[in-house]
C-alpha cells in the first residue's frame, strides 16, 4: 500500500536551440537526401537531467527553484503536455493539472456553459460537474450572472469562476502551477484554504510549483529543489527553503529592473530614475531583514538637492506604508549620473509579496516638495515567514494584514 | 474516491511507437467531445441576427452564383439535371468536406494556447469539428430537400428521382468525414513544423474544388484525364451523392471502392501522424 503515488525515474528533457521551428521544408528535404551542408550541429539544451523523486499518497509537495531551473519543464512533462527525452514517470491515480485557470474559457459562452466546457477540459465528466454545479457557482460568487456570457464578466468574476471550477476537481493527484497568484487576496486565501482542506480530508496528493515561498512554506511539508535541471534537494520544506534562500544570498549584485521603468505621474524632468537593483540577486527577504537597493539617476538639468521616498504596496495593490529619506545636498551637473544606495530598515512586513513606488525629488512631506521623477510598480520582492515562530514572538496568520508587529514587551512595575 | 484506482495508472515515457493509440483516453474524455461540439455550434452563430439560418443561405447563394456564371455565362452542361439541384447536391458534399478539412488542418496552430496548458487527447478537437459540421450538414441537407420538393411541385421539369441507394447516405457522409479528417490531420501535422504549409492549405482546398466535379459533370472530363478523376477520392463521393439523391448512376462500384480505400489510408496515416506530432508539438511551436 505504501507504493509512491508519483514516481519520477531518470527523467531528462532535451531542447534543441536555434534550429528547431526555424527550419524550412527545403532544409529538411536536403537533409533527407543527404545533401545538408555539414553546418554547425544544433545546440542542445538539457532542461532536465536525470530527475528522480517520489511522492507518497496524501502529501503536499512543493517544487521550487530559480527561473530556468526546470520547474516549468517538469510541470509540462508531469501534465503530459510534452514528453520527456528519457526516463519514466508513473502516476498512480487520476491526474489533473492546473497550469492556468480558465483554460479554454470561451468569451461568447455563458458562465454555465463555460463551467461544463472548462470542467470537461480538466477531465471531469458531465455527471460530476452537474453534481457539483451549485457548489461551484456558490464558491465563485457569481450566482446572478451564471447565464451571462463571460465576456461581460469583470476580470475578478472571471478569475473566480475559473478557479471555482478548478477547486472542485476530484483527482487523486493535483498538479498546480503558480495559478494562486491570481484574484484578490481574499479569494486567494479561500483557494489556499480549499486546497489545504482538500488534501487533508480526502488524502489527495498535491504537487505545488511556485516562486511564492510564503505559500510554499504555508502549504507544503515536503519540497523538491531544482537547480540547473537537476534535483538539488528533496526533503522537508523548511530545509528546502533555507537552502533556496541561502543560495541566493551568496550571489553577487544583480540588476533587477533593466527595461523601461513604468511611470504614472509626471515629474519635473530634472533627473530620471534609470536603474534599480536589489543588492541581493533574488529579492526574497526574511521578515526581519533590511531591504536594500541601489537607485541610479541620470541628471538632465542641474540639481542641487536630492531626496528619495518610497511607498510599499502589497501584492493586491493596497498601500502598506510610505517612507521618506532626508533631503540632502547633492550636486548633479547636466548629463551626469548619480547612484544612491537606499535602505529600508526592518519594515516588519508580514509574509507575502510586495512592490514599491519610488520617487526622486527635493523637499519633504511637510513642506514644499517637487518630484524630479516617479516610477511605479517596481522592485518586486517577497517576504518569508519567520524562521521559527514561537509563543514569544509576535504571531502572524494569513489574513491579518501586511504588518507583523514586534514582540510585546511586558514587565512588572 | 480515496482509494487509488489502478485503472488510472498513467505511465509517461518518451517516444512511444508510431502505432500507439490511446482509445481509453478518448473514451474517458467523451464528454469533452460533446462540450466542444456545442461550443463550436453556439459560438458560431452567437451575435449574428440570422443565427443558424446562415448555414442555409450560404449554399443557396453559391448555387445561384454557379447557375449564373457557369450555367448561363460559360454554359457548362449539367447532364440533363436541373442546375439548381445539380450544384446544390455537389455543394452538399463539398462544403462538408472543405469545412472539416479547413478547420482540422489548423488544429495544432489554432489551439496552441489550449494545448500548451492542459492535457487531453488531442484528437478530441478534430473529432469535434467532424461532429459539429455534421449538424451544419444536416441543415443543408434539409434545405436541399426543400428546394427539391419545391421544384418538383412547381413543374420546373425535374425528372431526377432519388435511388434506393439514398439509404446509404450516412455511410457516404462517414466516408467524407474520414477523408476530410485524414487530409486535415496530415496538413495540420506538417504545418505544425513547417508553417509554409498553412499558406498552401487554402490553395489546396481551392484547387481541389475545381478538380472535383462540382460545377461540371464527370462526363465532361476528357478521356485522357479520367484517371485523375479516379485518383481524386472526392469525385466518387460527389458523384455518389448525385447517384443517390438524383439517380444519375454516374459512379461505378470500382471507382467508389478505390475512393474508399484511398480515404481509409489517408485517414489512418493522418491520425497516426497527428498523434505522433501532437505529443511534442508545444516544444517547437
Amino acid at each position: 500500500m505504501s507504493r509512491p503515488i508519483i514516481e519520477v525515474q531518470g527523467v531528462s528533457k532535451r531542447y534543441e536551440l536555434g534550429q528547431v521551428g526555424m527550419t524550412t521544408f527545403r532544409d529538411e528535404l536536403q537533409r533527407l537526401l543527404g545533401r545538408a551542408p555539414a553546418g554547425p550541429a544544433t545546440r542542445e539544451f538539457w532542461a532536465l537531467r536525470e530527475v528522480n523523486f517520489t511522492v507518497e499518497p496524501g502529501s503536499i509537495v512543493g517544487i521550487i527553484g530559480r527561473n530556468g531551473a526546470g520547474k516549468s519543464t517538469l510541470l509540462k512533462i508531469l501534465s503530459r503536455i510534452t514528453e520527456p527525452t528519457a526516463g519514466e514517470i508513473h502516476l498512480r491515480g487520476r491526474v489533473a493539472s492546473l497550469l492556468e485557470v480558465g483554460t479554454g474559457f470561451h468569451p461568447e459562452l455563458t458562465g454555465r456553459e463555460n463551467i461544463f466546457l472548462n470542467g470537461t477540459i480538466l477531465g471531469m465528466t458531465r455527471a460530476e460537474i452537474s453534481r457539483k454545479f451549485d457548489e461551484i457557482v456558490a464558491f465563485a460568487e457569481v450566482d446572478q450572472f451564471i447565464d451571462t456570457p463571460v465576456k461581460r464578466y469583470s476580470s475578478g468574476m472571471y478569475v473566480r469562476l475559473a478557479f471555482a471550477v478548478a477547486a472542485h476537481l476530484e483527482p487523486e493527484i493535483l498538479i498546480i502551477d503558480e495559478v494562486l497568484a491570481v484574484g484578490d487576496a481574499a479569494f486567494q486565501r479561500k483557494c489556499l484554504g480549499k486546497m489545504e482542506s482538500v488534501s487533508r480530508l480526502d488524502g489527495r496528493t498535491v504537487l505545488f510549483v511556485s516562486h511564492n515561498m510564503a505559500a510554499v512554506s504555508q502549504l507544503t511539508t515536503r519540497a523538491v529543489v531544482l537547480k540547473g535541471g537537476r534535483v538539488q534537494f528533496a526533503g522537508s520544506t523548511s530545509e528546502a527553503i533555507d537552502l533556496y534562500v541561502e543560495e541566493f544570498e551568496t550571489h553577487l549584485v544583480r540588476n533587477y529592473v533593466t527595461g523601461p521603468l513604468p511611470r504614472k505621474w509626471p515629474g519635473t524632468g530634472h533627473a530620471r530614475i534609470e536603474r534599480l537593483s536589489f543588492l541581493k540577486s533574488t529579492p526574497v527577504f526574511q521578515s526581519d531583514a533590511d531591504i536594500e537597493f541601489d537607485v541610479e539617476l541620470s541628471v538632465a538639468r542641474p540639481i542641487s538637492k536630492l531626496r528619495i521616498s518610497t511607498t510599499v504596496f502589497a501584492a493586491d495593490g493596497s498601500a502598506v506604508g510610505g517612507s521618506f529619506g532626508a533631503e540632502t545636498d547633492c550636486w548633479g551637473a547636466a548629463d551626469s549620473r548619480i547612484t544612491w544606495r537606499v535602505r529600508l530598515p526592518n519594515p516588519a512586513l508580514a509574509p507575502g509579496r510586495y512592490h514599491l513606488d519610488l520617487a526622486a525629488g527635493h523637499g519633504d512631506f511637510i513642506g514644499d516638495r517637487q518630484e524630479y521623477d516617479v516610477v511605479t510598480d517596481v522592485l518586486y520582492f517577497e517576504v518569508l515567514p519567520p524562521k521559527s515562530p514561537s509563543g514569544v514572538l509576535a504571531r502572524w496568520e494569513s489574513g491579518w494584514g501586511h504588518i507583523m508587529l514586534p514582540s510585546l514587551q511586558c514587565a512588572p512595575i | 474516491m480515496n482509494k487509488l484506482s489502478p485503472t488510472y495508472d498513467v505511465i509517461i515515457r518518451p517516444r512511444q511507437s508510431w502505432l500507439h493509440f490511446d482509445w481509453r483516453a478518448l473514451v474517458q474524455y467523451r464528454d469533452l467531445l460533446r462540450e466542444m461540439v456545442s461550443r463550436d455550434f453556439t459560438s458560431r452563430y452567437k451575435q449574428t441576427i440570422l443565427g443558424p439560418a446562415w448555414f442555409i443561405i450560404n449554399p443557396l447563394i453559391t448555387t445561384t452564383i454557379f447557375i449564373l456564371v457557369f450555367g448561363k455565362v460559360v454554359g457548362v452542361p449539367t447532364d440533363g439535371i436541373h442546375p439548381a439541384l445539380f450544384y446544390l447536391c455537389g455543394l452538399l458534399a463539398w462544403s462538408y468536406f472543405s469545412q472539416v478539412l479547413a478547420s482540422t488542418g489548423n488544429t495544432l496552430h489554432g489551439n496552441i494556447n489550449l494545448f500548451a496548458k492542459v492535457y487531453f487527447p488531442r484528437l478530441i478537437v478534430p473529432l469535434s469539428v467532424v461532429v459539429s459540421n455534421l449538424l451544419t450538414f444536416a441543415i443543408q441537407f434539409a434545405s436541399f430537400v426543400v428546394v427539391y420538393v419545391f421544384l418538383l411541385y412547381t413543374g420546373s421539369g425535374v425528372v431526377s428521382r432519388p435511388s434506393v441507394w439514398a439509404l446509404a447516405l450516412p455511410l457516404v457522409v462517414l466516408h467524407t468525414a474520414l477523408l476530410a479528417l485524414g487530409v486535415g490531420l496530415i496538413l495540420s501535422s506538417i504545418s505544425a513544423k513547417y508553417k509554409d504549409f498553412t499558406h498552401l492549405a487554402s490553395y489546396l482546398v481551392q484547387i481541389w474544388m475545381y478538380a472535383s466535379p462540382i460545377i461540371y459533370p464527370l462526363s465532361k472530363i476528357p478521356e485522357k484525364w479520367q484517371w485523375l478523376a479516379v485518383i481524386n477520392p472526392m469525385t466518387a463521393i460527389i458523384e455518389g451523392f448525385r447517384s443517390m439523391l438524383l439517380g444519375t448512376h454516374s459512379v461505378s462500384a470500382a471507382q467508389y471502392g478505390c475512393s474508399a480505400a484511398i480515404s481509409a489510408v489517408l485517414c489512418v496515416v493522418g491520425v497516426l501522424l497527428f498523434q505522433r506530432v501532437a505529443r511534442s508539438f508545444v516544444d517547437f511551436a
